[in-house]
């Protein structure tokens, strides 16, 4: 504070008051609104684009299946090279020295290769072919595994139009049989509920792995990209159709459309710092000196307050 | 307007009474006249005053449609016109929740509102708002359908990279679901029944420059709008 004199607004008002039903208003304010939002639902609907399956995905995308499949096991997918609070395979992001990422630990234990290709292929019974595959795979060392996974990956990445169907001869050792009966699988609608459900229980509303799954695909990123939801594209705060969205995201969304979060390893986590210490400061700002006199400086409250000025000046000045 | 003098304890009071204390409280703080008063003082004339009650009166239709979507489960509004309709209303009223609430915003960081020991009711209203935020981010990731799938495999990022996604995971739909439907809609409740409860107890802050008798004054002699 600049000055010693108390504030006059702290004081109870006793200068001139006028009628003002607070109960009436609030009653027409609400029948108003009501009017106008079922006016708008009525003229504007809302969006509801179906969710997408795995078996949608494998089925309509078998190349893009297969090659995410195959980067689970090698350990190249997003989720399996993403660390806290899925494993301990990423480092995690940083603000600066601070690793809040690895801080918080490993909470929700996902392993890709087990979780979204092993372990549900292992559901599968009568499939001697599959049984073989699995039981050569398993017992090959972890350098083995990697090196058939790799091979395979990469025999993929290398092929025409990256069809795993006309991939060449290598040494892929059991992958190509696996990730083939993982599509099978997939394709049949049995994925779908093998990644919600992996443990015995019956009622499930966890949907962590079918999403990781599903977002380490080429497939769901594309459909983002057409529905204009990337994150270049302003990401979450729009969605589909012609909707408004999130638009109060949008100073959030704005950092990921700027250098340097654009190029950052760290974007996440640095934008959320940014935001949080933004944030911090809109509930703050009555304390924060500089930004609280900024009213006085900006005088649109004389626009505000434009008639009452007026009559006390001439009441004043008659 | 006049204060009222504090209320003293009656003759019949118990002594020592926790509740009697609190009552007495409660009508010191906020006097009948003062919680639900028939007059404003003169300057409360802009149009700007509007957007208060009708961002509460969004928050009512807001409350109402989801309570009904709440009332037939997650599933109804995908396969029921009149579900998808309810739908349409609980997004369209939240749009003029936010479009309101956000000219609300900027409304009273003009006036500069806080003036006057009303800090904590700005304080209120921008936590309000954060939680608002915080609330309809989850119902966009409970739809159930291609935008939840989207928006909560992009927003894990930013949550696991700051560590809040080991806790509060936005790819489990029933943990979403409970935080929706009821913590977040709870605390909202609280903190903007403790907004309005600070903004009768203040009252509606002063023109810039005016003193409480309604005289203009030399602003220069008055804080710094704080």
């Amino acid at each position: 504070m600049r000055s010693t004199v108390r504030d006059p607004a702290a004081s109870p008002w006793r200068g001139p008051t006028r009628p003002y039903d607070l109960v009436k208003e609030l009653v027409i304010a609400v029948v108003v609104v009501s009017l106008l939002v079922l006016a708008l639902a009525a003229v504007f609907s809302s969006p509801d684009e179906p969710g997408v399956t795995i078996q949608r995905w494998a089925r309509a995308d078998p190349s893009d299946f297969i090659t995410t499949a195959t980067t689970e096991l090698d350990g190249t997918s997003i989720s399996a090279s993403y660390g806290p609070p899925y494993n301990h395979d990423g480092p995690g992001q940083k603000i600066g020295p601070l690793a809040l990422q690895k801080l918080a630990g490993v909470r929700i234990p996902i392993d890709p290769a087990h979780d979204f290709v092993i372990g549900p292929l292992q559901t599968v019974t009568g499939d001697r072919t599959l049984a073989g595959a699995l039981t050569r795979y398993t017992r090959a060392s972890a350098a083995q595994q990697q090196r058939w996974a790799s091979n395979y990956d990469q025999a993929i990445q290398n092929a025409p139009a990256q069809d795993p169907t006309q991939v060449r001869a290598g040494d892929y050792g059991p992958v190509p049989t696996m990730t083939a009966r993982l599509l099978q699988l997939a394709q049949s609608g049995a994925l779908d509920s093998q990644l919600v459900n992996p443990g015995s229980g019956f009622y499930q509303t966890d949907y962590t792995r079918p999403l990781l799954f599903l977002s380490d695909s080429g497939y769901l990123a594309n459909l983002a990209q057409a529905q204009h939801l990337s994150g270049e594209q302003w990401g979450m705060s729009n969605e589909t159709g012609s909707y408004p969205g999130q638009a109060w995201l949008w100073l959030y969304t704005f950092w990921y459309q700027i250098r340097p979060f654009t190029h950052s390893g760290n974007a996440d986590a640095l934008i959320w710092g940014i935001m949080l210490v933004l944030s911090l400061a809109l509930v703050l700002v009555p304390y924060i000196p500089g930004i609280r006199s900024i009213p006085k400086r900006v005088p649109l409250y004389r626009l505000i307050w434009r008639d009452y000025y007026r009559q006390t000046d001439n009441i004043e000045h008659n | 307007m006049t204060v009222p003098p504090p209320v003293r304890p009656a003759a019949d009071d118990v002594p020592g009474s926790w509740t009697a204390a609190l009552r007495r409280r409660a009508i010191d703080e906020l006097p009948p006249e003062r919680l639900l008063p028939d007059r404003q003082p003169a300057y409360v004339s802009s149009w700007v005053y509007l957007f208060g009650v009708l961002t509460l009166a969004a928050l009512v239709v807001v409350i109402a449609s989801g309570s009904i979507l709440a009332l037939k489960g997650p599933e109804w509004w995908h396969h029921s016109s009149l579900g998808h309709f309810m739908n349409s209303v609980h997004l369209w009223s939240v749009e003029l929740f936010f479009f309101f609430m956000v000219i609300h915003l900027w409304g009273q960081f003009f006036m500069a509102s806080w003036r006057g020991n009303r800090g904590l009711t700005w304080v209120t209203g921008a936590v309000a708002f954060l939680a608002s935020i915080g609330t309809a981010f989850t119902g966009y990731v409970i739809q159930s359908n291609f935008d939840s799938q989207w928006i909560a495999t992009q927003a894990k990022d930013g949550m696991n990279a700051v560590g809040i996604g080991a806790f509060w995971n936005v790819l489990d739909f029933g943990q979403m679901l409970l935080w929706h439907v009821l913590l977040l809609p709870i605390a909202i409740g609280i903190i903007v029944a403790l907004h309005l409860l600070m903004v009768r107890r203040h009252g509606v802050v002063a023109p810039i420059g005016v003193d409480a008798d309604g005289n203009l004054i030399d602003s220069g002699t008055t804080t710094d709008a704080s």
